[in-house]
């Protein structure tokens, strides 16, 4: 018998399914290259340009434009994707992969808003800021799923706690004004917190069954309370919404202002959120006992965690912060309830938070591509492009299928993840 | 001094704990020692306030413990190495060691470099060396161990349980593991060692207490007693410890292995290019520390995983890629290493497990019927043959004890004629009783002429059963000995990857004693 073979030459044999991403990769970069040459390079008029609007007609610093021609975009970004097909293929990104696969994404994107807005004028910034107020209640979703996934309690019932809170927020706002609808929101969500809660770590029902009961449960109820009671009476569905608060001299940063500094409270309370729980979860006390819940609940017992606690207290708040979102879709947002308001805004929310891997940070991330996909899908019906529109409104669930199919490669949620914690 | 007094606990058909008492004082190692289901576990949760005693009481220095509450006991003093370590494994180090009793400054904001220092402090006042931020799951079971120890110092705790510590470490591991304990001991530490293993207990103990059938049958010294008179308080009959067996008649290759390369579940390399060959008539043991391969390569041999590279071949055909049913069909037995969760369907009958395997074939099946009478007297006829304890087939497998259910698949595997048999841990965490039947068993399948493959991590258990030693570490076999004249010392040292590595293939590895 001879030597035994070196195992980086019987790695050569059959492909890891590590080295099958990585090449699958490299042919999507190509593919999208030959894609953009072909339709957004090719297929537009050689003399046209692109103009995307950079300010609003009421800013500081109004008639921010910037014009080029389409064809050139096409070019450079043509050339840009094959390059990165072409390192993918050859050496690879590492821990890079995401984000080169990111810039890539962008890329092609941009090239395609330079195709349809050829020889018009596009509004970037209005985009761009419907894409920030579209991820809210997205993010918020998320958050509620981070909250509840991180002790190890799966809510699927985001949507019905989303639905039911924003129905009360309009309901109870009519009557007794904004604030008192905002709080009311929070109350809803904390209560369909609560019975996910009881539901499932007391009586160890099962999690994904419990959450689409609170869902079922909210759709019913909500549509059947706004037709008869919303329905016949206008006045009980009209709660205003909460003022815009602009920062002053942030608000005149070109683009910036605009998609981050002239919104109500209730974003800015979600973009705080989002860095308070980040800081939460892992640089407190409270974040490292909630998260060893989610992981290894039996040693968080053994070291004197109140499990049940831990895991009533979280799913309670991300109740409410469900309910800050249902809020938001109503008195933030549209200033009225209609049924089925949500239409699966708390699913992508679930998905934000398995793209964002659980952290909120990563949520918010997750969420602004989803918000940017359905911005895109609105401002491209008033562009007038040969898309048809329906096409257009499945892109923020193709981006989600994509996504969580793993394109991103796999995430690891909390180890204990939709168990029961049954003690002795 | 921690006393235990009359602790009773009753579970839903079993009497756990009856009338228990215990008494540790400071500055001494108690051994409780008893089989699987003696009730050993069941007393020390109890003291730890994991379970709740139905009556009893234990008194710290006098004091009576609220009972219940692990806040409670960890307070009072009492720190618990747990057997199946309470450690989360994406955490780091120093934040498992101060989950629950965090530093922390306004708000709950941890202190982590308050916490890395108290992790530093303890390793170097006892000598358990760790690093504070490495990441629990990159870390050997050795360490995670001291992690659990530095743990329960952290809490201050001055006495200590250890659930069966000995279980998962190497013997080089155990001398540093024993060394830890004693100069804990001098500290004035009160120790109690859960063990089932003999030796360990005569070796370290001060006293040892047996337990069997959830009563204490038994307190002696170290001095007054020996293996034998322990196995006896400890089964309740005499015992054989010894393995009997002939010089083998090793024949032709069954197993032959060539430049096998298997991945793990997380795609890293874990069998890289073994060759080995595995005759009729011998018994070939795998020895390692567990998680240097040995897993995956027992599931690639048996089908269940499929290599990245290298053949396998069984009396000469190549069956690298065969499914596992084709591999089951060419009569090779599979004790698999994890009997609950790949070797048995337990809330299966005893009936139904027995005929896991053939369901599919006559007599059990008829086209599309089972023939259920026939099963059912099948597994009769095992259950007397093989002395499975159960009140009848047609209970539910997870009613029986781990010895119990481990018979049932030496039955089903051990029932039909094979040329190939490959057990992995094929005693773990059963009793001293059904140990000494399997073996048996083990013997007698080489003894009809099968070629036979052991994998444990139990390095007594593959000395005495095997003809030939293999050591595996870090997925390649970096030793072959012949047990009658090698030391469990040696090849300890192979198993930690510090022995002379062979650029071996198997086959013709100079045999390192002789």
């Amino acid at each position: 018998m001879t030597a035994a073979t070196v195992p980086g030459e019987a790695l050569k044999v059959r492909l890891t399914a590590e080295e099958k991403r990585a090449r699958i990769l490299g042919v999507v970069y190509f593919a999208l290259a030959v894609f953009v040459l072909w339709v957004f390079t090719l297929g537009v008029d050689p003399d046209l340009d692109a103009t995307f609007k950079l300010s609003l007609p009421r800013d500081r610093f109004a008639d921010l434009e910037w014009v080029v021609n389409a064809r050139l975009v096409g070019y450079v970004v043509t050339a840009i994707l094959a390059g990165l097909g072409a390192l993918q293929l050859t050496r690879g990104f590492g821990t890079r992969g995401n984000l080169v696969l990111g810039i890539g994404l962008l890329l092609f994107v941009l090239s395609f808003l330079s195709w349809a807005a050829a020889g018009k004028s596009f509004s970037l910034v209005g985009m761009l800021t419907s894409t920030v107020l579209l991820s809210v209640p997205v993010t918020l979703g998320g958050l509620t799923g981070v909250m509840c996934e991180r002790v190890a309690v799966i809510n699927i019932g985001i949507e019905g706690q989303l639905l039911s809170s924003a129905f009360a927020g309009t309901l109870v706002g009519s009557l007794f004004g904004q604030w008192t609808g905002l709080i009311a929101g929070l109350v809803t969500g904390a209560i369909l917190g609560a019975v996910l809660a009881v539901l499932s770590i007391k009586y160890q029902v099962d999690q994904i069954i419990a959450g689409v009961f609170i869902n079922i449960f909210a759709l019913g109820l909500t549509s059947f309370l706004a037709t008869r009671v919303l329905g016949p009476n206008p006045d009980l569905n009209a709660p205003g919404r909460f003022t815009v608060i602009e920062i002053p001299l942030l608000k005149d940063i070109p683009v910036f202002g605009n998609m981050f500094f002239k919104h109500n409270i209730i974003v800015y309370a979600t973009l705080v959120l989002v860095a308070a729980l980040q800081v939460g979860l892992f640089y407190t006390r409270w974040g490292l006992r909630s998260r060893s819940v989610g992981e290894h609940p039996k040693a968080a017992d053994t070291v004197g965690i109140n499990v049940f606690r831990t895991r009533y207290t979280n799913v309670i708040l991300g109740g409410m912060i469900a309910g800050f979102g249902g809020a938001f879709l109503t008195l933030g947002s549209t200033g009225r309830f209609e049924e089925n308001m949500t239409a699966g805004v708390g699913f992508i929310g679930l998905a934000a938070m398995i793209f964002g891997r659980w952290n909120p940070t990563g949520v918010l991330g997750a969420a602004l591509v989803f918000g940017f996909a359905r911005s895109l899908q609105q401002k491209l019906g008033i562009l007038g492009t040969p898309i048809p529109s329906e096409f257009l409104a499945m892109a923020p669930y193709i981006v989600t299928i994509i996504v969580v199919a793993g394109l991103v490669g796999r995430a690891r949620p909390p180890a204990a993840d939709g168990q029961p914690y049954i003690k002795q | 001094m921690l006393e235990l007094r009359g602790i009773t606990k009753r579970f839903p058909g079993v009497l756990a704990n009856d009338n228990v008492d215990l008494r540790v004082e400071g500055g001494e190692l108690v051994a409780l020692l008893g089989e699987n289901g003696a009730g050993k576990s069941t007393l020390m949760n109890i003291l730890y306030g994991l379970y709740t005693a139905d009556h009893g009481e234990i008194l710290v220095d006098g004091e009576p413990l609220v009972l219940g509450s692990p806040a409670e006991s960890i307070a009072a003093g009492i720190g618990m190495v747990h057997q199946h370590f309470m450690l989360v494994p994406v955490f780091s180090v120093a934040e498992n060691v101060i989950l629950g009793v965090e530093p922390t400054g306004t708000g709950g904001w941890i202190n982590r470099r308050q916490a890395a220092r108290s992790v530093r402090e303890i390793s170097e006042r006892y000598g358990l060396e760790v690093d504070p931020n490495a990441i629990i799951e990159d870390l050997p079971v050795g360490l995670q161990q001291r992690v659990e120890i530095i743990k329960v110092l952290f809490r201050e705790a001055r006495f200590l349980v250890l659930d069966e510590p000995t279980a998962v470490l190497t013997p080089q591991e155990v001398d540093e593991l024993i060394a830890i304990i004693t100069s804990l001991k001098q500290t004035g530490k009160g120790i109690i060692f859960i063990s089932h293993k003999l030796k360990e207990a005569l070796e370290i103990a001060d006293r040892i207490v047996v337990m069997r059938a959830g009563k204490t049958v038994g307190e002696v010294l170290p001095a007054d007693t020996d293996e034998n008179q322990l196995a006896a308080m400890m089964v309740g009959r005499p015992v054989e410890l010894v393995v009997h067996k002939d010089k083998a008649q090793p024949k032709e290759p069954v197993l032959e292995i060539r430049d096998l390369t298997v991945l793990d579940d997380r795609n890293t390399i874990a069998v890289k290019g073994v060759s080995m060959t595995v005759r009729a008539g011998e018994i070939v043991g795998i020895a390692g520390v567990q998680g240097n391969g040995q897993s995956e390569l027992v599931e690639a041999i048996t089908g269940l995983r499929t290599p990245l590279a290298g053949e396998i071949l069984l009396a000469g055909d190549n069956v690298t890629l065969a499914s596992p049913r084709e591999i089951h069909r060419r009569r090779v037995a599979h004790v698999p290493e994890d009997r609950q969760r790949s070797g048995l369907v337990l809330n299966f009958t005893v009936a139904e497990n027995m005929i896991l395997d053939s369901y599919y074939s006559p007599p059990f099946s008829r086209g599309v019927v089972m023939d259920w009478d026939a099963a059912h007297d099948q597994a009769e006829h095992l259950v007397e043959q093989y002395d499975v304890r159960t009140p009848s087939v047609d209970v539910d497998l997870s009613t029986l004890s781990g010895g119990n259910q481990q018979k049932v698949i030496a039955a089903r595997e051990f029932n039909r004629d094979v040329q190939l048999v490959i057990a992995s841990q094929p005693t773990r965490g059963i009793d001293v009783g059904s140990i000494e039947y399997i073996h048996s068993r083990i013997v007698a399948e080489r003894d009809e002429g099968a070629a036979v493959l052991i994998v444990s991590s139990e390095l007594d258990e593959v000395m005495a059963l095997s003809d030939r030693v293999l050591v595996i570490f870090d997925g390649k076999i970096v030793g072959e000995f012949d047990p009658k004249v090698t030391t469990n010392a040696e090849i300890g040292l192979y198993m930690l990857g510090s022995g002379a590595v062979h650029e071996t293939d198997g086959a013709d590895l100079a045999r390192t004693v002789e």
